[in-house]
Parts: structure tokens; sequence; C-alpha cells
């Protein structure tokens, strides 16, 4: 079996869940290849980052519910300088922010797969692929982003 | 409505020798004592009148401890303004005044001391392997440093106003102009032309090398008394006209979801900052705006009013940036970018020198200069700074 391949480097830090248990529950659909957001049941509204209150009816009744993984890219940059000792020497990368329209317009962050150095547009349609990372220690799932066919 | 407009002046302003990132010979607490005492200096105060100190993001010096390496007889007051890095150093200015008007103290300093050389830089990644909370959402993608969490903000701004990238370099190139005019700046005698900044490297796109803001050591600070008090002592007082601090609805929604995204943070502020002094843009006669990044400067403008995103091509150019002729002379000392990156307090000191007459890149007749703290955090602050004419 080959070593499994990752966009940037194994090395880079590690997501953990907060020990509070609030993102818990979203790292966990991650593992399962689902996209889960906050919601609440008062209100209906969505809410990401995650909160343990509705930041519209002050509920603490939420709930995270399961979304598609397609978004539109609502900005974007690409890293050059490397800020961590495991991007040494490795190429540029793009970052976006992922608006979802399907869940109250939030925005999620991954990285843009493909060539580095391609051409980015605001307003471009993406996909959610998941990225397991099976050998880390626990093991997470990162969910990055790829140009719609 | 309920002010501190005219009430507290700042009396004393110091700092010590700015040094290259990782180049002080002393360790950062002395910095922070060397600058307190340069600043009782500058005013004529003995520093055993100093009763209170406010400073931001988390400065390690504690007033406890320089109360009592100073020999104070009394520690009155002792603040930190939470949060937003460099965005508190107008807020502490304010705090500090607010703490002289009610009365908890009468001589406070504001003080930052930075010795990035001897701690963790704000530029590299923590050494941590694991990202919790909001980094868990964006350290594994690479999402880590300063200029890393703000590009996506000025990529937007940029993308929805027709920005150019010349918009962002006419702010480098004002800091490196004045800094040349300036002995204390680290770039003394390191000119910067457009030809170089166009080939500088990308450090993420849309910030280039001279976008970014250096990395320093040193330590800056302010001496605040009453208004009536400064009057009677060595200096020119410049009187605190208005501070403002804060930021937008949800403005640290996590993983970039504040709704007013593509901003400075200074929407809601700026306008409390202006019906508090009674002024507006056109009064001002030079400012100084924090560059973390140039697009960040570039937002604070616009959201102080200056002129609409719309004529940011056309307003941002370097003969509009320059002392003493230009439009509007921006950061008169070479700010962050070119004088020392003393977290934004260095812009504060340089306020104040221009209502004196003693800046090294003077604008005539200065009589009312606002400073931005740290646009693009939360929360973000700023403040105006004026004459006896101007009270």
């Amino acid at each position: 079996m080959s070593a499994p391949t990752y966009h940037l480097p194994a090395s880079m830090p590690r997501p953990v869940a907060e020990p509070d248990g609030l993102d818990a529950p979203y790292w966990e659909a991650t593992r399962q290849g689902e996209l889960r957001v906050q919601r609440c049941r008062s209100c209906q509204g969505w809410q990401w980052g995650p909160e343990w209150i509705c930041h519209r009816c002050l509920s603490f009744d939420l709930t995270w519910e399961r979304v598609e993984g397609r978004g539109l890219i609502y900005s974007w940059e690409r890293a050059w300088h490397p800020v961590h000792p495991a991007l040494r020497g490795h190429r540029p990368y793009i970052v976006v922010l992922v608006e979802l329209p399907q869940a109250g317009g939030v925005r999620m962050i991954g990285n843009l797969l493909g060539d580095p150095e391609q051409v980015v547009s605001i307003g471009a349609a993406v996909d959610a692929v998941f990225e397991p990372h099976d050998d880390a220690t626990p093991p997470f799932t990162l969910v990055q982003w790829r140009k719609s066919a | 409505m309920r002010t501190i407009r005219g009430r507290v002046a700042v009396a004393g302003v110091g700092e010590t020798t700015y040094y290259k990132h990782g180049q002080a010979p002393e360790p950062e607490v002395k910095l922070a004592l060397r600058a307190i005492l340069a600043a009782c200096e500058d005013a004529g105060i003995d520093p055993r009148q100093i009763d209170g100190f406010a400073s931001y993001s988390n400065d390690r010096n504690e007033p406890s401890r320089l109360a009592a390496a100073l020999g104070l007889p009394e520690l009155r007051f002792s603040n930190m303004q939470w949060g937003g890095g460099g965005g508190g150093g107008s807020a502490a200015v304010g705090n500090a005044a607010a703490a002289i008007a009610a009365g908890y103290a009468d001589c406070v300093v504001v003080f930052r001391a930075l010795a990035q050389g001897q701690f963790q830089r704000f530029g590299a990644a923590p050494p941590a392997a694991t990202a919790s909370g909001e980094a868990a959402l964006t350290f594994p993608y690479g999402l880590i440093s300063p200029a890393q969490r703000f590009a996506m903000k000025v990529m937007r701004y940029m993308h929805d106003h027709g920005i150019r990238q010349e918009a962002q370099r006419a702010i480098a190139l004002a800091s490196y102009h004045h800094a040349q005019a300036n002995p204390r700046a680290v770039m003394h005698g390191r000119p910067l032309s457009a030809e170089a900044y166009d080939a500088s490297r990308w450090i993420v796109e849309p910030f280039r090398l001279f976008d970014c803001c250096m990395e320093n050591d040193g330590a800056a600070a302010l001496v605040l008394v009453s208004a009536e008090r400064a009057r009677d002592l060595r200096q020119r007082p410049a009187y605190l006209l208005a501070a403002a601090q804060g930021s937008e609805y949800r403005n640290a929604a996590r993983g970039h979801n504040a709704p007013t995204y593509a901003s400075s943070s200074f929407t809601t502020v700026a306008p409390r900052l202006w019906e508090m002094a009674g002024l507006g843009p056109k009064d001002v006669s030079v400012v100084q705006s924090y560059e973390n990044f140039t697009g960040g400067v570039l937002m604070s403008l616009v959201e102080h009013d200056f002129f609409a995103p719309e004529e940011a091509n056309e307003f941002l150019v370097p003969e509009n940036l320059t002392a003493p002729g230009g439009r509007l002379p921006l950061n008169t000392s070479g700010g962050n970018l070119a004088e020392c990156y003393m977290h934004g307090l260095e812009l504060q000191i340089e306020a104040v020198r221009q209502l004196r007459g003693q800046s090294t890149n003077q604008v005539p007749g200065a009589r009312v200069g606002l400073v931005i703290s740290g646009p693009m955090v939360t929360p973000v602050s700023s403040m105006i700074l004026g004459t006896e004419d101007a009270l």
C-alpha cells in the first residue's frame, strides 16, 4: 500500500476537537464523509462557526444538520511564504473561503485542489472533497474544495 | 453627550532605539522601563508621579512589576485592553484618558514593549502540532499567520471595488518615503521604489513583501495627564478630542463568518469617533494608520470617510500621501512598515510630534491628527488628537 497523499504536508497542524466538545460533532461527521453545520431548532437559523447559543433567537437548542458539499468561492488567497516548518520548500497553495447558499450563506475554509497557480475566480462553483488522514493519531478528515465540473 | 473631548492630553512621549527583530541588546522589560522614563523626561514629569498604566495585546510587562521597579508611591489604575492585537493601541489611550477624567488616576502611562526576538514571532506559526477551536478550522489548511488571516478580506474588497495593486503600493511607498527623513526609522537609508515593490515576492496574494509590516524589538510610551495639568508642563499638549473602539455585528464569528467580511472593522467605530470629536475627515491635517498590511490601511481610510472605495485607485497615489504637501499625509514617521513595528504605538507618538511641530516629516500647521489602530482585527480603535486651537 502506498503512503496516502495529502494536499498539504502531513506534518501541518492537526485539528483536534475542543475539550468542551463544542465542535466535536463537526469533526466526527467529516470522518463519515459528511459536512454538518449548526442549525437552531427554535428559529431554523444556520450558524457557523459553532457556538453554544443561537445568535438570532438565543436558544441553546442547536442541532447539527447535514448539508450538501457544494458552494461558491467567496474569497481566496494564494500563500507563498512558508510560515510553518512543514511548508518549507513546498509549492504555493490556495486557500478558499466557500459560501454555502444552501445553509444560510455560512462560509467554510479549505484548500482549492488542483494546480496551485491556477486562476481563481470569486463566485466560481466548487465541490467538497473529503481528505481523510487515517494514519494520524487520532485520525481526522479535512474538507477540501475542487472547482465544479 | 458624555465625552472625553478636551479633558485629557498627552504630555510626553518616548521610545527606545528601534531594532530589527531579534537585535535588541536588552530584555523586553528593560526596554519598557527605558521608554517610560524617556516619556517622563520629555514631559518634564518625575516618574514617581505615574499612578497608572494602560496597554494592549497582553503586553508581558505587568503594571505591578513596573510600579515596583520604578518605586511608584501608589498604583491607582492598571488596564489591559482585551484582544485585537494592534487594534488596542488607540483604545489603550482612550482607557487611560477615561481613568484620568473619572478620577481614578492622575498620571497614566500608555506603553507597549515588544521584543519579538525574545519570544514567539507574530509572523511565524506557533510550534504546536495540533490546532483547536477556531485554529482547527484554519491552521490545517495553511491559514495561520496574520497575513494569511487578512489576505482574503482584502482580496474580496479589491474584487468588489475594482481596486488595483498600485493602491496598496502607494501606501507602502509613502511609509518608506517618510522613513528616509526619520533617523529613528529601522528603514532609514533603505528607500523603496515602485519598481522594487513590483519586483518583490508575494507573501500571500494580494500582499507582497512590502505590503506587510516589519517585526521589530523596542518599546514606546506616552504620558497622559489632565488637560489643565498638561498646560503647565514642558511640551505643547496634544489634547485627546475623541477615542472609540469596538467592531461591528458578529465581527468575531468564527471561521471567517463575519457578516461584514471585507472590512477593516471600523464601519461602526469611525462614525462614533467623528461624532465625539465634532469633526470630519476634512478637518484632519495628518493621519497615522496602522499598517499590519497595506490593504487594511486602504479599508481604514475608506471607513473613516476619506474617500469612497471606488475612488481608491485615484486617491491612493504617493503624491497625495506624502508630507509636507500631500492631500492626506499618511504615516509620516514611516509607521509599522518602515519606522518600527512598535505594535502601532509609534503612530500615537508621531501624531503627538506632528501637533508639536517636531516631526521629521512635518506637516505645516498641523492641528488635528487621526490615529487608526489595527485594522481587520476585533476590537479595533481609533483616536483624534488636536492642538489648543482645535479644542
